[in-house]
């Protein structure tokens, strides 16, 4: 069965655009990237799109659907209703350079700033020796396919751009938190760069990460808020100080 | 000239509208908002009034979670703590504890999520616009004092303790032990209650979750592992404790005015 149905596609670069209305057939069990293909078969052989893997993998085709940050590939044309428009922009945390192709150099540049995965002294690579119980919890983190949609959903930066600078967005705090319960890594000081420099503080964790991941990984609850707590054990805790100096606890 | 910030920043897309969600975003805050105003508003009433929060018969002795520990010597039979002389109008029976469940709630991970969402509108449903144009999160006084969460977890035990303390004399009167719809109330509202501070992020994070190597801490992991899946719960939990403590102490406010309306089963 296929039938047609309406879209209004955004098409445009940074000084200009419109939602462009449109008509393209949709086929039974077709997904919203297999549609937006269709389209630039048979319409629109300009249209700027990314993609890759088609399979939900490769993180490219991220998109805003009906306002919603979601994988193209991943948005079955089955959950909408046949008679309904659905709209399709591209990311609008990040600057446009064509259509649906966005320019997501931020998230890179907040990559290279994590200090890098530190083994204890002495330990070579083929040496690394660890329980599954205790790097269970990083390997939760290392399921992103760094599609960026939560970063593009995150109003830290979506709605204010001037916190660029100051957050790392929530794909580089489950990196902290990726590194920081490392059973190998040897860093101690990965929550006050989460502090100082990522700017977990301006989350207010409200979840907004955790709804969009298509790897459903528990960004706020397994990553940004755990973080937080051992932020507050380095910053903010006088207990913890004390206990520190007197030498009652270890971390 | 307004500089543009947010969506409208020079250099992204250029859309027109804020935002495109078709769904009815509006939903979730707009129940959020009303529930709780609802409990804060049924809980001022009823912290602030002094009244018909405890009734005692031969077989019970109900207390409501509202004015325990009682303190003031008004409180006759329903002191189990000893008293601080005569409270005037206006001032909590339990005045010791209740600023500190509140300040546990209020501080309380999902709870902010909750109040941010619904009150501040920020954001009110991700991918919509909040209204204000500057924002500085949990980073500045007052918000910066939601690190003192883990304080507050700490007391709040002690409370859920005098709490459990409560559902077990509410089976004793005057005379002797019974049994009756109110103990019921009360206990699963105590377990509840004990379910929702026990799965607190704070609590995760003292039992191991702020170590990395759990395997060397066997007993830790255990309580993690019963906190994570508390945890999991957690904003369920939340909702459902606003609705046993109004319940509870509503039902405690009923038989206070009509002890005989009380469901026995035995005594
Ligand atoms: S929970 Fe924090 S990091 Fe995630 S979207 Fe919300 S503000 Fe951003
Ligand atoms: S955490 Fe999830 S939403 Fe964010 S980049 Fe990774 S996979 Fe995408
Ligand atoms: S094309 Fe790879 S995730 Fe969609
Ligand atoms: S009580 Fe909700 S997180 Fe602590």
């Amino acid at each position: 069965m296929s039938h047609q149905a309406e879209f209004k596609v955004w098409r445009g670069d940074s000084d200009g655009g419109d939602l462009k209305d449109y008509t393209v057939e949709v086929n039974d069990g077709e997904v919203l990237l297999d549609v937006i293909h269709r389209l630039q078969a048979t319409q629109a052989p300009d249209l700027g799109v990314r993609w890759n893997c088609k399979a939900g993998k490769c993180g490219s085709c991220s998109a805003e659907v009906n306002g919603k940050p979601s994988l193209m590939c991943m948005t079955r044309m089955n959950t909408f209703d046949p008679n309904e428009t659905v709209s399709v922009t591209p990311l609008r945390a990040f600057p446009v350079i064509r259509d649906l192709v966005t320019d997501v150099s931020f998230n890179y540049e907040k990559a290279r700033q994590i200090p890098a995965f530190s083994p204890p002294e002495g330990v070579g690579p083929g040496e690394y020796r660890m329980q599954q119980v205790d790097v269970e919890r990083s390997q939760e983190f290392r399921k992103c396919i760094e599609c960026f949609l939560c970063q593009d959903v995150c109003h830290v930066v979506r709605d204010h751009d001037d916190n660029k600078q100051a957050f790392a967005g929530p794909r580089f705090l489950i990196r902290a938190a990726e590194l920081d319960m490392h059973p190998l890594d040897s860093r101690t000081d990965r929550a006050v760069f989460a502090r100082d420099e990522q700017g977990i503080g301006l989350c207010n964790i409200t979840k907004c990460c955790t709804e969009v991941c298509p790897e459903h990984i528990k960004i706020t609850d397994n990553a940004i808020i755990p973080m937080k707590e051992r932020v507050v054990d380095k910053k903010y805790d006088p207990l913890v100080w004390l206990g520190s100096k007197i030498g009652i606890r270890h971390d | 000239m307004e500089t543009k910030n947010g969506v409208d920043t020079p250099g992204r897309a250029p859309i027109a509208q804020p935002h495109l969600r078709t769904d009815n975003w509006r939903k979730a805050p707009l129940w959020t908002f009303i529930g709780l105003t609802a409990f804060v508003v049924y809980a001022t009433i009823r912290v602030f009034t002094q009244s018909a929060y405890f009734v005692e018969g031969a077989n019970f002795h109900y207390l409501s979670p509202f004015a325990s520990p009682c303190l003031s010597d008004s409180c006759g039979a329903a002191a189990e703590f000893g008293t601080w002389g005569t409270f005037p109008q206006l001032i909590p029976l339990a005045i010791l504890t209740l600023p500190f469940i509140l300040l546990f709630r209020l501080t309380c991970y999902y709870y902010r999520k909750a109040y941010y969402r619904a009150f501040w509108m920020s954001p009110a449903a991700c991918a919509v616009p909040e209204p204000r144009a500057k924002y500085s999160g949990e980073t500045r006084f007052p918000l910066i004092m939601q690190n003192a969460h883990r304080y507050f977890f700490f007391i709040v035990v002690g409370v859920s303790a005098i709490n459990t303390f409560d559902a077990v004399k509410s089976f004793h009167g005057t005379e002797g032990f019974g049994l009756g719809l109110g103990n019921i109330i009360i206990v699963v509202n105590v377990i509840l209650l004990w379910s929702y501070t026990l799965g607190c992020h704070s609590c995760r994070h003292i039992t191991a979750g702020r170590i990395n190597h759990f395997s060397k801490h066997p007993v830790r992991y255990w309580l993690y592992q019963k906190a994570s899946k508390l945890n999991g719960k957690h904003m369920q939990l939340a909702w459902i404790t606003l609705g046993t403590l109004v319940l509870t102490d509503a039902y405690i406010a009923l038989i206070s005015l009509h002890p005989n309306f009380d469901l026995r089963f035995i005594g």
